[in-house]
């Protein structure tokens, strides 16, 4: 069994040809494909996680939109609501002016009048008193024309006097 | 299967230019006519009795590179020695006689069953040919490097871009060594052994594939070849093995004082089987794919018969899909137990107790 005992050239030569291409191997190829590569899934995991995070920002300004939008939409209803709420409270307070001034103007409308009607009273009243005045002088000029109704009158008087 | 047909395509392209240089350098060679028929001069009885031989012959190593009879159908080999008389360098041819016998003395040297031997002294001198094995390692780390910088060019010229071409095939097989092979079983430190692994995956892997071609030779399948490997991943192993793994050796924690005795010997035989077993398993794999095929082969040879030719041809496709099968499933298996045994000797902690 020849080919059972190792030659001791082969082994000499398959040292030297195979330490040889060892390193001739590791310099010319393995060194620059083995770091491409590594270099290549480098840059597609840096590919990968970019896009990752482009995608995690564009949902962020996506959200960070809505929320813009949602407070825009906040802030109109709330102007809109306080505009609402002002001129509801501007009428009401023009109303409430307006019926003061009608109050006012029907209060001196009747103070005036009051102030009329006690002038027209007084009037009537010192005219009443004045035609008492001359319808007693002209029954005091007919009634008291003879002695006899003076002293009536008189006696009259004295009388209620006395009862007094 | 597309996956080997454009690699062997590939490197069959490669060898053949190869050999073809090669022939014309052997050109000159002379060669009676007489050794063409030499074939058939062989008596068939004697066929039958050689077909062993011719089988490991085949699966074995060589000082010349025969690829067909005839002419220019070998190559011969340059020798280099080193004797007791110095460093000694010519071609094989000087020892081999027109019949492609090995049977001439040269420089006081003479092929003793593919050992070089002193005549004068009997003693077998330090072989460095170049032999079949050895031009296979040449054609296979040139093949890698051509290739492998062909891919590494790929990086830098698409680089942020799509792979293309060379590129795009071998990266799947580059990821998938260090995602599925290296990476869970060394862990944390794999980048470290990155190169190395990828080395002696491709190695084997192109190794396997180029020993299917025909007339090339046994590369991965020589016990000296799997040997050098298996002692590169065992040093690797035991320079990188940290407290935990000796610790783990010499002084088994969490077990009775009286078993450590008996379990040290276990460990310190367990850091050698694991090399062994290397060796053996991917030397055992390739020599036994190429007997059965030679096998089979051979089987047409001895029974002389169209049909045996037929059904042994048919068998003989099967198994080589099968050869191709396993020359990547020992690549992958020889560089998976080469990283979990690295694997084991860095982890951090004992996971298993």
């Amino acid at each position: 069994m020849e080919f059972l005992t190792p030659g001791s050239g082969l082994i000499f030569w398959q040292f030297v040809i195979f330490v040889g291409l060892f390193f001739l191997l590791k310099a010319l190829a393995w060194k620059p494909i083995l770091s491409s590569l590594k270099e290549r899934e480098n840059s597609i995991e840096e590919a990968l996680s970019t896009a990752e995070k482009a995608r995690a920002e564009m949902a962020r300004l996506k959200s960070d939109n809505e929320k813009l939008l949602k407070e825009a939409r906040e802030e109109r209803d709330r102007i809109l609501r306080e505009a609402r709420e002002v001129a509801a409270r501007m009428k009401d307070e023009a109303q409430l002016d307006a019926k003061k001034a009608a109050d006012k103007i029907v209060e001196d409308a009747r103070a005036a009048i009051n102030i009329e009607k006690q002038a027209a009273l007084k009037e009537v009243k010192i005219q009443v008193a004045t035609f008492s005045l001359q319808i007693a002088e002209k029954l005091l000029k007919k009634n008291l024309a003879g002695d006899k109704e003076q002293k009536e009158l008189v006696e009259n008087f004295i009388k209620d006097a006395k009862l007094n | 299967m597309s996956v080997f047909s454009s690699l062997l395509r590939q490197s069959a392209a490669f060898c053949i230019i190869f050999f073809a240089v090669f022939s014309f350098a052997n050109a000159q060679e002379e060669h009676t006519p007489k050794a063409t028929e030499h074939a058939s001069e062989e008596h068939p009885s004697e066929k039958k009795e050689n077909i062993s031989d011719v089988i490991l012959h085949h699966v074995m190593d060589d000082h010349i590179w025969h690829l067909w009879d005839g002419h220019y159908g070998t190559i011969y080999l340059p020798v280099i020695a080193y004797t007791s008389e110095g460093l000694k360098l010519f071609s094989s041819h000087n020892f081999y006689d027109d019949h492609h016998h090995a049977t001439k003395e040269y420089e006081g040297l003479k092929l003793d069953h593919g050992h070089i031997v002193e005549v004068s002294t009997g003693k077998s001198a330090f072989d460095l040919s170049i032999t079949k094995n050895v031009a296979m390692l040449f054609i296979n780390a040139i093949l890698l490097l051509l290739i492998f910088t062909a891919v590494a060019r790929g990086y830098k010229k698409n680089a942020g871009k799509a792979p293309s071409g060379i590129q795009s095939f071998f990266e799947p097989i580059i990821i998938f060594v260090r995602d599925e092979v290296v990476k869970p079983n060394i862990g944390h430190h794999y980048a470290k052994f990155m190169p190395y692994m990828l080395t002696l995956f491709f190695f084997i892997l192109f190794g396997n594939l180029l020993g299917l071609l025909p007339g090339a030779g046994n590369l991965t399948g020589n016990i000296a070849v799997t040997l050098v490997l298996a002692v590169l991943t065992f040093i690797i192993t035991n320079a990188n093995g940290n407290k935990a793994y000796w610790g783990h050796i010499f002084w088994t924690p969490g077990v009775p004082l009286p078993l450590r005795v008996v379990i040290l010997p276990v460990e310190i035989l367990g850091i050698f089987t694991k090399p062994i077993s290397l060796t053996l398993r991917l030397f055992v794999a390739i020599t036994a794919g190429h007997i059965v095929l030679l096998s089979l082969i051979g089987l047409a040879f001895i029974f002389q018969s169209y049909w045996v030719g037929l059904g042994s041809s048919l068998m003989v496709l099967f198994i080589n899909l099968i050869e191709l099968l396993v020359a990547g499933i020992q690549a992958y298996v020889f560089t998976l137990f080469s990283s979990l045994y690295i694997g084991m000797a860095i982890a951090e902690h004992d996971d298993h107790h």
